[in-house]
């Protein structure tokens, strides 16, 4: 029981940190239609550039998110800016496969550039502390401490998606792009804004990822795919919902890798399509209009 | 009826619609010539260079496969390894396991890529667009991570063929190999083109231009695109089969690589999308690249990637696509022309 209990409670802590992935692809997806295939090279990317920061500075993994968040940030601007903006239109697939090969660059530069050794963001004392729970549990600070980020970055987007005249802005461009541009919303700014705010979700997710666990330049398509799921099991428009999607595959892979390890992320396949066959629209589907 | 003269002063030469170009009989020609050169190949060829044939010959296989689902059945997919992957692993079932002959297992590896590409359709085309794309991805790596978990196929480490692919007689299994990607690249190019000049052509391409519109005049657009996905899917399993014989050793994580659709998409997109000739042009600028560069390891990729990124730019089409925009040649022409009979082409561009 306690075994089963302490499966599903490191589920949710794994969960949490899709959630934060599925979270930087959905606002890309929900202001530009632009379905980033580039996403998770990008969030090993922020990994290796907080390691060169922490080099650079000796400052620990969680400080470095002052220089990572900016750096990324204005990086996806300048992509959206001079890159994905010229491909954007009414057919999905020209943008779909420039990220593509934007992802295969990534990927294989970060190898030529710091090899294929596995590294880690080494996080000091955060990374092995634990709370003792009652019943015998005990739960570890570090993913508390991800469940604490996924949570504050969803409820800010939602702020700054309903109460700023940015967010008014990105649903406006969102909606019906050529409208907002009759009344005012310059829209090439605003999709680059959207995408720098894509990147800064995607820094941190970097960041906590790399103190998590070990990356290396190959992770980039595996962590884009659970972040896919989470927003398919979760149902496409809705946050909360993405949130309930990382969840459920984080605890259906912590199942998985409780039975057999080499079950562990093939169970979390297996829940995405079983929703995919008997509930396309997802666990909580909102409709955009809604 | 001078009325109608009057309305009409000018009324059109007595002609006929042909299915063919002064390039398509040259081509035609050509192709008959090439497809000698690689069926002799075995006769008189370094055994390097019949490699690098067979290599070039299941690269643009895949090529026209990919292009035959994304160019005109509009469905882009990232996740063709996986019938490339299930095509390598019927040889395993089949040969190593069962004693069939490895020929044999090739072309039954069609068979089971397109068994299995069925049920899985129906599945994924509940996804759309880019989601479609990624779909198809996530269910090569269930493939993947599943044949990973049975050892009876040799697990996540792979199992060699050796075995299996020995029982044939070295110089047998060296034609035989020649031969059965010369069948495969020059058929896929076949395939392709005597598709789209059919009836189920017509379809597809009304398709590829507008969904909605070809719905309502009465297209089948899911049937049609159900038997698209089978069609690239069995290719695929061929080029696996093929592959896989010429590798002697596989393993999930190589069969299943995202590396081939990445291979796919750079080619199809570099030579041109949505056109016959476009495959074959990419093949040839990717292995000419690829001799150019061979030093470069990593770096060969990222150049890919950027050129491919710089023709989405650019050059939407592709080279081919360019190319046909300024001189109008057409090696594999789809399209139907009006030519006056005094044998005169009609000013109507060659559509």
């Amino acid at each position: 029981m306690i075994e089963l209990v302490d499966t599903i409670l490191q589920g949710i802590l794994l969960g949490a940190l899709y959630a934060l992935f599925a979270t930087g692809l959905s606002v890309a997806f929900g202001v530009m239609r632009l379905v980033n295939i580039a996403h998770g090279d990008l969030i090993v990317l922020a990994s290796y550039i907080s390691l060169a920061v922490m080099k650079l500075t000796g400052v620990g993994p969680l400080p470095s998110l002052l220089a990572v968040v900016p750096i990324m940030a204005g990086l996806g601007y300048l992509l959206q800016r001079g890159l994905l903006q010229r491909v954007l239109s009414r057919d999905p697939l020209p943008a779909l496969l420039v990220t593509f090969g934007l992802s295969v660059i990534v990927q294989n530069g970060l190898l030529e550039l710091c090899s294929a050794d596995t590294r880690r963001l080494d996080a000091g004392r955060l990374a092995s502390a634990s709370l003792a729970l009652p019943g015998g549990l005990a739960v570890g600070v570090l993913p508390l401490v991800v469940l604490g980020c996924a949570l504050a970055t969803i409820g800010l987007l939602q702020l700054l998606l309903g109460f700023t005249e940015t967010g008014r802005a990105f649903r406006a461009a969102s909606d019906d792009p050529e409208m907002a541009q009759v009344v005012g919303v310059p829209q090439r700014h605003v999709y680059a804004l959207a995408m720098a705010v894509a990147c800064g979700v995607v820094a941190l997710s970097g960041v906590l990822l790399g103190i998590n666990s070990t990356f290396d330049p190959s992770l980039g398509p595996s962590r884009l795919l659970f972040a896919f799921e989470a927003v398919i099991i979760g149902g496409m428009g809705s946050v909360w919902g993405t949130l309930a999607g990382g969840l459920t595959l984080g605890i259906a892979q912590a199942i998985g890798f409780r039975i057999d390890p080499g079950w562990g992320i093939l169970a979390g396949h297996l829940v995405f399509l079983a929703v995919l066959g008997f509930r396309p629209v997802g666990l909580f589907p909102r409709t955009r209009d809604a | 009826m001078p009325e109608h003269a009057a309305l009409s002063p000018s009324l059109p030469q007595p002609a006929a619609l042909l299915h063919t170009t002064r390039a398509s009989r040259a081509g035609a020609v050509g192709a008959g010539g090439l497809l000698a050169l690689c069926l002799s190949l075995p006769f008189w060829s370094e055994l390097s260079t019949q490699q690098f044939a067979v290599e070039l010959l299941y690269t643009l296989a895949l090529a026209q496969m990919w292009n035959l689902l994304a160019g005109y059945g509009g469905m882009v997919s990232i996740g063709q390894q996986l019938y490339l992957g299930l095509g390598g692993y019927t040889l395993v079932g089949l040969s190593l396991k069962l004693g069939v002959h490895p020929f044999a297992s090739v072309l039954a590896a069609a068979a089971v890529a397109a068994a299995i590409a069925a049920p899985i359709s129906v599945l994924l085309f509940r996804l759309q667009g880019p989601y479609l794309a990624v779909g198809t991805w996530v269910m090569a790596e269930v493939f993947r991570h599943a044949i990973a978990n049975v050892p009876a196929l040799g697990g996540g480490s792979g199992v060699s063929l050796t075995s299996a692919v020995m029982v044939i007689p070295d110089a047998m299994r060296d034609a035989g190999t020649v031969w059965l990607a010369t069948l495969l690249g020059f058929g896929s190019v076949w395939v392709v083109y005597g598709l789209l000049r059919s009836r189920f052509g017509l379809a597809l391409t009304a398709i590829r231009d507008s969904e909605v519109a070809s719905e309502s005049v009465g297209v089948p657009v899911r049937r049609v695109k159900f038997w698209v996905h089978i069609v690239s899917a069995a290719g695929c399993g061929l080029v696996g089969g093929l592959v896989y014989l010429t590798r002697l050793r596989i393993s999930p994580d190589a069969a299943f690589s995202v590396d081939w659709s990445a291979t796919m998409v750079f080619i199809v997109i570099i030579g041109g999308i949505g056109t016959v000739e476009g495959p074959i042009v990419g093949t040839l600028v990717y292995f000419g690249l690829r001799e150019l560069l061979a030093d470069l390891g990593a770096i060969y990729l990222v150049v890919l990637g950027a050129l491919a990124i710089g023709v989405m730019l650019r050059a939407p089409r592709g080279l081919w696509g360019s190319l046909v925009q300024r001189f109008d040649v057409h090696v594999f022409p789809v399209r139907r022309r009006l030519v006056e009979l005094d044998g005169r082409e009609s000013r109507e561009p060659a559509r």
